[in-house]
């Protein structure tokens, strides 16, 4: 009796550890062969530019564009960029953000609200809003305010949209189980309505900041003077193709952080969900 | 024995939790209640039976006050407390927070935590406090739906075909805890159903609805672990609840007494 209690569970975590790490191994190994293609082109690439098939005008190697980037991080002018950038978007972004998201509860929560502010959000939001570039220079001149003012605007849609079908989709039947529980439109509100719409409000979050980082691209088009757009716009006068590229390199990655950041997010905030 | 006496109120009416008097409900050109005049005492057990659409949810929703209804008709005494058919939890709040949420616009509010932990364990959910509302089983989520309704300690609860949903063991099941809740608290307690073995069960009273009117009540009086089908005033009790409900009664079976021979031989 003793004996087979003892004996059962080493044996279990000996055959558990026998299976596991294979699946892990399969894991890895199957990660690491993803990288094999990309590594390639990326050897490729090099060959063309050492071998002269690439012209260094047209686009830089591998190799110099990483020197670039050492140079442009050691010399401090990429950090300096970089947060300019980053400053616009977040600033331009949290003004979308909380113009959405409070047109969306206006909207939501009434029917009467829904009449006055849904219409003109669905007739602007088929604007494609790079359209308004011109007239936001006119209103707004060469400054900050028409970069933030079109990063603001991009954001501001999906978030609406998304917030909007959220409370709606949100079951009439939990609205009145709170209702029979006697909650305050506040509390309605915090412990029904916002984490209700919460699932739609963040898928909304990061089509927001994917559009805020593509207007940011557009808004630094416009006369730049400081920021990742100026810098690729002073690399192109000069033709610098390597710097154009860390320029390229450096958005991706951004948008790439801050869309792990909602991923993040979400998991934690929705672990309700089955 | 089968007739409404409205008039006649008896030494304990004036104890009663929910008065309802000429009470009118209609939807468009619909007349959902028509001139109801309904009761509930306190520490009463009462079924509300009738065929969908007779207007027996629209009643209890009138006394939750889930429906506006005019000064005067509905009236209810202390608090009530409402489960409905579906569970309906806030699926991004944990068991816990769902049942102490009830509690927080009320004097209890700042032990509503505590207050909670002790109505789930009542329901029998204590290892359940922090689960999220999507992983329970129906039946688990119906104890919580109970447990919020509960918890608020109510003099009236108002059950709305709380175990419709649910299979035939789990119901069994519930009918035996909300009988015991019904003791322990000694509260009233409101059931709409259409089942007529669900009200034989657990009521005191059944009250039959029909067309926005109250149609048939009766009082049972065996005990509540009494009340086999095979007992003959259930049996008779029962036929007369299903006429009244309009169904019409099963054929008796012709082969049944030589099966029983056979099975006793």
């Amino acid at each position: 009796m003793t004996t087979t209690a003892l004996a059962g569970p080493p044996d279990a975590t000996r055959s558990g550890r026998r299976t596991n790490p294979r699946a892990r191994d399969g894991s890895r190994l199957s990660f690491l062969r993803r990288w094999v293609s990309p590594l390639v082109l990326l050897a490729l690439w090099e060959l063309a530019s050492v071998t002269g098939v690439l012209s260094e005008r047209k686009l830089a190697s591998p190799v110099q564009i990483a020197q670039a980037a050492w140079e442009l991080i050691q010399d401090g002018t990429l950090a300096e960029d970089t947060l300019v950038s980053l400053q616009r978007v977040a600033i331009g972004f949290t003004i979308g953000a909380v113009i959405g998201i409070s047109l969306a509860i206006v909207a939501g929560l009434s029917r009467f609200g829904e009449d006055v502010v849904d219409p003109p959000m669905q007739m602007l939001r088929t604007l494609p809003h790079f359209g308004l570039v011109s007239l936001f220079i006119i209103w707004f001149g060469i400054g900050e305010t028409p970069k933030i003012a079109l990063i603001a605007m991009g954001a501001t849609f999906p978030l609406y949209l998304n917030t909007f079908g959220g409370i709606r989709g949100i079951e009439r039947k939990t609205l009145e189980a709170a209702k029979s529980m006697h909650l305050t439109w506040s509390q309605r509100i915090r412990h029904v309505i916002m984490p209700g719409a919460l699932p739609q409000t963040l898928v909304g979050l990061r089509q927001s900041l994917g559009i805020a980082w593509l207007s940011l691209i557009v808004a630094e088009t416009i006369a730049p003077d400081a920021g990742l757009g100026s810098m690729i716009n002073d690399a192109r006068e000069f033709q610098q193709t390597d710097i154009v590229v860390v320029g390229l390199v450096v958005y991706s990655l951004l948008g790439l952080s801050t869309d792990s950041i909602v991923r993040y997010i979400e998991r934690k905030a929705l672990a309700w969900r089955a | 024995m089968a007739s409404l006496t409205p008039d006649a109120p008896g030494p304990a009416a004036t104890e009663h939790v929910a008065r309802v008097r000429s009470h009118n409900r209609s939807f468009g050109d619909t007349h959902v209640l028509k001139s109801i005049d309904f009761e509930i005492r306190s520490s009463e057990f009462v079924a509300l039976l009738g065929r969908s659409g007779c207007g027996k949810s629209t009643l209890l929703r009138s006394i939750a006050r889930l429906d506006p209804a005019p000064a005067g008709e509905v009236e209810v005494n202390g608090r009530t407390g409402v489960a409905f058919q579906e569970p309906r939890l806030l699926d991004w709040r944990t068991v816990h927070q769902n049942v102490a949420l009830a509690l927080i616009n009320s004097p209890e509010r700042r032990s509503r935590f505590e207050l909670a932990e002790k109505t789930l364990a009542e329901v029998g959910l204590t290892e359940k406090l922090d689960a999220w509302p999507l992983r329970l089983s129906g039946g688990q989520a119906q104890r919580v739906s109970l447990a919020r309704a509960l918890v608020s300690n109510p003099a009236l609860l108002l059950l709305d075909e709380p175990f419709s949903a649910l299979d035939a063991l789990t119901r069994i099941e519930m009918h035996q805890l909300v009988i015991e809740l019904w003791r322990r608290h000694s509260i009233a307690i409101l059931v709409v159903t259409h089942d007529v073995d669900e009200a034989l069960a657990l009521a005191d009273r059944i009250v039959v609805m029909d067309g926005g009117r109250m149609a048939h009540e009766w009082r049972i009086g065996a005990r509540r672990d009494d009340r086999a089908h095979t007992r003959p005033e259930i049996a008779r009790l029962r036929a007369e609840l299903l006429e009244a409900l309009g169904v019409q009664p099963t054929p008796p079976n012709p082969n049944r007494n030589r099966l029983e021979n056979q099975g006793a031989a």
